[in-house]
């Protein structure tokens, strides 16, 4: 399956955008951990920014860094292992209450299409939106799965990925390092502005394919969205490469990426 | 699109296990709705409870995916053969090439909401034997389902809230049609727990007595639970049955828990739908609503519903019945259409008396007998997200 590359998008600790990411990845500049900036969800309208969760910003921030202006044009496929991590704790605190009062926003706002949901409010549309989680793999099962809609319904796809560490109690037993969020938009066919071809090979039984910087490393493995860093990794260095992905059965995608 | 056969499906929802108990209850109008008994949930409302889920053991060595969810997927892949048909089909194609996607919204939770209720008074620990990877999380049923059938190829968890299990469809669809996979176990699976029961209580939106699709009185939803799978394949020459012809998928772009008020999003939906099925309007004999029996659901869905097929074709809800299953609504409407195109018959709208006389479209208040060529089925859900399959019969 080949598809185009035509915006990317990369919020993570120390990696607040494509520009400062590719940097890094291109071992010009040396990785440093650093907080997130503060989440903006700009395209939303006031009253759904003040409701919308952490999590949903990020997904919101990541994926219009990947496609600004295309934004209402594109299906999307929103891939997340936890979704809303931080409402679900909440819900559950109070649901061991005696008053075990949940506020609908809360409810509402509990759903792990609530990013999508927020990214058709805040963009205005209707395309089709695909909300998944694949456990640890959430990133390759989401790139197949935007991959193929891209292809078999020839239109434009927007990948966003994204996780939050769960909050304690849960934390102990889904240890997340860090919040990461990436976003890729996919297209069947090259146009000017297209910055790289992918071509997707499924299934690939070799091992996946690991960053050779401990950080980075710690990142990839501490966040299912880092998975992603193997596949950034070789199109911020511009040349023709493959990197394997893991998919649950040990059955990957692998990635051949061309400039 | 190339149909896609349902070589095999099968339900469980609080009208039985299986498509004959399933059939059995549309046929003779007998609820699965009673008054709320889960768990402490003390609430004065009406459930589809699923009877009989808490006494089901998972097989070794898979016990450790064991919650409440999982149990009911397990009922589910246990009826009508379904495991059966899916052992040859992958003996035919290969495990590595039927590819599993099945949609939740809530997956295994309820053990979550209990464990922090155990939680230790001095550390704040949940108690030993909680699992977040294989109860939890979202992909949980996925990859039960998965390891149950022994199967190899990709594997997903759709949550699009109440359109979850229709998604399924569409990606499964998709998966065929890129050359991955020959063949794709699409369903969904949700149980009943204590956040979506009291969380819709706080929205309002939970009916004090059997839900009433369409009906003027109508005040909210019966929450039910239920599992319901299909497995989809390319139809060999001579093959008869039931088809996927089409899907249509759409967001509504205006509120996370409220309908666009027009039904915009359902109509681009069913429009898209019957453009993939290459079918007219007219050529559709039924609608299976999505009809959660909402004020606002049912308002748009009728917008939406007239504005293409007018008031002349008959359209009814099961919700009645099962209830409002959630992730797994979308495969309960879709089995349910299956077997009134198979037995060609129109389900009524239960516990409908007097149809609101706002609602423009048709809703079958008499059971229908009649052939049906094709037939809509709608899924819509939380954040604006809309399904809509068409299905048909094919073959000789």
């Amino acid at each position: 399956m080949k598809l185009y590359l035509n915006g990317i998008g990369i919020i993570a600790p120390g990696l607040a955008d494509w520009g400062e990411a590719r940097a890094v990845l291109r071992g010009e500049a040396s990785y440093r951990d650093a907080p997130l900036a503060k989440l903006q969800a700009t395209r939303l309208p006031a009253a759904e920014r003040r409701r919308a969760t952490a999590v949903t910003k990020l997904a919101l921030d990541v994926a219009l860094q990947a496609c600004g202006e295309r934004a209402a044009e594109v299906a999307t496929v929103f891939a997340s292992s936890g979704g809303e991590v931080e409402v679900i704790d909440r819900i559950f605190q109070e649901l061991a209450t005696v008053e075990r009062q949940i506020s609908p926003t809360l409810f509402h706002n509990s759903v792990h299409n609530a990013a999508s949901g927020y990214w058709s409010i805040a963009t205005g549309s209707r395309r089709p939106a695909m909300s998944l989680s694949a456990f640890d793999d959430t990133f390759a099962a989401g790139l197949l799965e935007a991959a193929v809609q891209a292809a078999v319904e020839a239109m434009p796809v927007l990948l966003v990925c994204y996780d939050f560490p769960p909050l304690a109690p849960i934390a102990r037993h889904r240890p997340l390092n860090a919040p990461f969020g990436v976003a890729l938009l996919l297209q069947p066919e090259r146009d000017p502005s297209t910055l790289a071809q992918l071509q997707l090979q499924w299934p690939c039984t070799d091992a996946a394919t690991a960053m050779a910087d401990p950080a980075l490393e710690a990142l990839r493995l501490g966040n299912p969205a880092g998975r992603s860093l193997p596949l950034l990794a070789a199109l911020a260095q511009g040349q023709t490469g493959a990197v394997v992905l893991a998919l649950d059965g040990g059955r990957g995608v692998r990635v051949h990426t061309t400039p | 699109m190339d149909p896609l056969i349902l070589s095999a499906y099968t339900l469980v929802s609080a009208l039985g296990r299986g498509l004959d108990a399933t059939c059995a209850a549309l046929r003779e109008r007998r609820s699965g709705l009673r008054p709320c008994d889960f768990l402490d949930a003390a609430l004065n409302t009406w459930i589809g409870r699923v009877d009989g889920v808490e006494q089901v053991t998972l097989p070794q060595p898979l016990d450790h995916f064991d919650c409440r969810n999982n149990r009911l997927a397990y009922l589910g892949l246990g009826q009508d053969g379904f495991a059966e048909r899916v052992a040859a089909a992958r003996v035919r194609h290969g495990a590595g090439r039927i590819g599993v996607v099945v949609g939740t919204s809530t997956s295994g939770i309820l053990e979550t909401e209990l464990a922090y209720r155990a939680r230790d008074p001095d550390s704040g620990e949940l108690p030993a034997g909680f699992s977040y990877q294989y109860a939890h999380n979202t992909y949980s049923v996925a990859d039960f389902t998965r390891r149950l059938l022994a199967l190899e190829g990709p594997a997903l968890a759709v949550s699009t809230a109440c359109s979850s299990s229709s998604k399924a469809f569409a990606s499964g669809y998709r998966l065929i049609a890129a050359g991955l996979c020959d063949a794709v176990v699409v369903g969904g699976v949700d149980s009943l727990c204590l956040t979506t029961l009291l969380g819709f209580s706080a929205l309002e939106l939970v009916s004090d007595r059997p839900c009433r699709p369409a009906d003027r009185r109508r005040n909210g939803i019966s929450i039910g639970e239920a599992a319901g799978f299909a497995l989809l394949e390319r139809p060999l020459p001579g093959m008869a049955g039931i088809a996927l012809l089409g899907y249509g998928e759409s967001t509504d772009a205006y509120h996370m828990s409220s309908p666009h008020p027009e039904g915009l999003g359902a109509r681009l939906a069913m429009a898209s739908a019957l453009e993939r099925a290459g079918i007219a309007p007219g050529g559709i004999d039924y609608v299976n609503l999505h009809g959660t029996a909402t004020r606002s659901n049912d308002a748009a869905e009728d917008k939406a519903v007239t504005a293409l097929f007018g008031n002349r074709v008959p359209a009814s809800s099961i919700k009645g019945w099962t209830g409002h299953t959630l992730g797994a609504a979308g495969i309960a409407n879709a089995i349910a259409t299956c077997l009134s195109i198979r037995d060609g018959f129109v389900p009524v709208s239960l516990n409908t008396v007097e149809v609101d006389p706002e609602l423009q479209g048709w809703i079958a208040l008499e059971p229908l007998q009649r052939p049906l060529s094709h037939a809509v089925s709608n899924a819509f859900g939380f954040g604006g997200n809309n399904v809509s399959l068409v299905f048909g019969k094919v073959g000789p």
